[in-house]
């Protein structure tokens, strides 16, 4: 007798539960030779909003979490993958034109910047922030403060979301729409990771469909990512009425090295983009 | 057999029991009903309408009531926001609130009384707050129904109460909290909307919970209270008002609770007269989705007074 296989539902890691579109959509996605692969969720703007609420929820106890201790999370999360890494790797073998060594080498190298990254966490408040000279009896120093809810876009999505949550914001993920599947893998890993739900929100969906909403929904603070020049200009119209912060990096024009150190942008500065700064006057006693 | 068995089989009979799965499936649908564009619009607005905004803590301060007070008349900049229908308060914040809003004032001063949660003190204590805050300028009274009085089977000891509080309320409005959830099934909560609504006037409500509890209002209480509200308007003619309280966060639950009552009751009910909602939170939801439907844009909860968290 032959044994039915039993294939896997795709689903969105969102608010720590694994979820499918608010309206029960899916698109399919095809592996590398073109053969169907699987259906994937087909998040709404509805999606966007609801993940914004968890994220919200979430993102005060994350942020609120010693440095340290977000530290020993991330590199919890990089125990995670290690063992799965064949997981992942197959899911990127789903790209047309991606060899097995690619593939390997940029698993390896995710899970390399989680570790860097980990280390990061207690590190950057004493490099970005500063006690600064002032002429008139008072304390100036100045501290960071994660922005709140950010949300980046575009793989190697690892590199956008890592600098992120590493200062303890949370994160809504508007997936890559070609190759989804690594995050739907991904979600899983950070599942089991202890990082606490709602932090990490993935959405997958059509960027059409998402991209004005993450551009004007007031309570999100940042938005990081690769995009192209259209998104780009929508995303920079839309936050200008809530005063949000945009970080893209235009995809389409010249093309990205990601691979180069721990991304296109230095790790410390990629902390900082997405940071606020507050500086306080102390009055000094006799 | 227990003492109390026999009061209740003798009340069942008379008033009925509750099909539990019925009223389960019958409620599930609500949400499924499609409110958009105006109508979501003319919801939204009529659901804050019918806020009581609340606040129950112990660490109510006069200053506390006074802002609570601004924001009930004045919810939002948008003129076409009204104000709420009350704000609720305990009986020695009752000053405070009348201070703040004036005599005569379109926004109501509802305050729970009678040793609220629990009402677990000796009745003369109990009807002596009641008095005190009708003093104060009260207009509405929430009180505690006997929850061990009518588990008991006493029935006729928990509507002498409810009297007592009724003569002392004198011209105030009584809203009769039920405490559902320590009343443990859908049978016993009708039985206790009855032997309520039997001792109340017209206009006077029935309240589903204090918010104190594990669990509040539910659509299901709510649905068995508005059932009981129907049947004894049928029989009796006196028009009983609801009012759902505790676990009410998001404008989407006010307007499913919203069909609840047009697609049970009416037309009649739908209005601050007759229903309300009590919560705390829940305003600024309402505030945020009318403003997300007439903007276009999703503000951020702090962006509304009074919101809780910054992040």
């Amino acid at each position: 007798m032959t044994r039915l296989s039993i294939s896997k539902t795709p689903k969105c890691y969102v608010g720590g539960k694994f979820i499918r579109s608010e309206r029960g959509r899916t698109f399919a996605i095809s592996d590398a030779d073109g053969a169907f692969f699987a259906h994937v969720p087909q998040c709404t703007r509805k999606d966007v909003r609801n993940a914004v609420e968890v994220a919200a929820k979430a993102g005060a106890g994350w942020a609120g979490r010693f440095g340290y201790n977000r530290g020993q999370i991330l590199y919890r999360l990089a125990e995670m993958m290690e063992p799965r890494a064949a997981e992942l790797e197959a899911a990127l073998l789903l790209t047309p034109g991606v060899s097995a060594e690619e593939a390997k080498a940029e698993v390896v190298a995710t899970i390399d910047r989680i570790v860097h990254f980990a280390g990061w966490t207690d590190k950057y408040e004493q490099l970005l922030g500063s006690v600064n000279p002032v002429a008139s009896p008072h304390f100036n120093f100045t501290v960071t403060e994660p922005m709140g809810v950010v949300a980046p876009d575009e793989a190697p999505l690892l590199a956008l979301l890592l600098p992120a949550i590493t200062s303890g914001n949370s994160v809504i993920v508007i997936v890559s729409e070609t190759a989804p599947y690594a995050a739907i893998a991904l979600g899983e890993m950070l599942a089991t990771s202890d990082l606490p739900g709602g932090v990490v929100n993935l959405l997958t969906g059509f960027r059409k469909e998402m991209v004005p909403t993450l551009a004007t929904h007031a309570h999100i603070r940042g938005v990081t990512g690769a995009v192209s020049a259209a998104d780009r200009e929508t995303l920079e119209k839309g936050a200008a009425d809530s005063v949000k912060r945009v970080k893209v990096l235009a995809n389409d024009e010249v093309p990205i090295d990601w691979a180069a150190g721990n991304g296109p942008v230095s790790s410390l500065y990629a902390i900082r983009d997405l940071l606020e700064f507050k500086t306080t006057w102390h009055p000094v006693g006799s | 057999m227990p003492s109390g068995a026999a009061a209740f089989r003798r009340l069942f009979s008379e008033i009925g029991t509750v099909d539990m799965v019925g009223v389960e499936e019958r409620v599930a649908k609500y949400g499924t009903r499609s409110v958009k564009t105006g109508s979501k619009i003319m919801g939204l607005t009529l659901a804050t309408s019918m806020v009581d905004l609340t606040t129950l803590e112990g660490k109510d301060t006069s200053g506390k009531v006074r802002a609570l007070c601004v924001k009930a008349v004045h919810p939002h900049d948008d003129t076409e926001i009204p104000p709420v229908a009350a704000v609720c308060v305990y009986p020695s914040m009752v000053k405070h609130a009348r201070a703040a809003l004036g005599e005569g004032a379109s926004v109501r001063i509802a305050s729970v009384a009678t040793a609220f949660p629990s009402g677990q003190a000796p009745l003369r204590t109990r009807l002596a707050e009641v008095k005190a805050a009708v003093a104060d300028g009260a207009d509405e009274i929430d009180m505690v129904i006997n929850r061990g009085a009518f588990l008991s089977g006493e029935f006729s000891r928990m509507q002498d109460e409810i009297s007592a509080v009724v003569e002392a309320c004198a011209a105030s409005t009584l809203k009769v909290i039920l405490e559902t959830s320590e009343l443990e099934t859908y049978d016993n909560i009708r039985a206790a909307s009855f032997l309520a609504m039997e001792v109340l006037r017209e206009g006077d409500f029935i309240k589903t919970s204090t918010g104190k509890t594990s669990s509040n209002a539910t659509l299901g209480n709510n649905q068995v209270m508005l059932d009981a509200i129907r049947d004894f308007y049928m029989d009796t003619g006196t028009a009983i008002a609801m009012q759902p309280a505790g676990g009410i966060k998001s404008g989407k639950q006010a307007l499913t609770f919203l069909i609840a009552v047009k697609e049970t009751l009416g037309d009649q009910w739908l209005n601050n007269k007759r229903y309300r909602f009590g919560a705390s939170s829940l305003l600024n939801d309402l505030l945020r989705q009318i403003v997300k439907m007439k903007t276009g844009t999703y503000p951020a909860p702090y962006d509304f007074s009074e919101a809780s968290g910054a992040y």
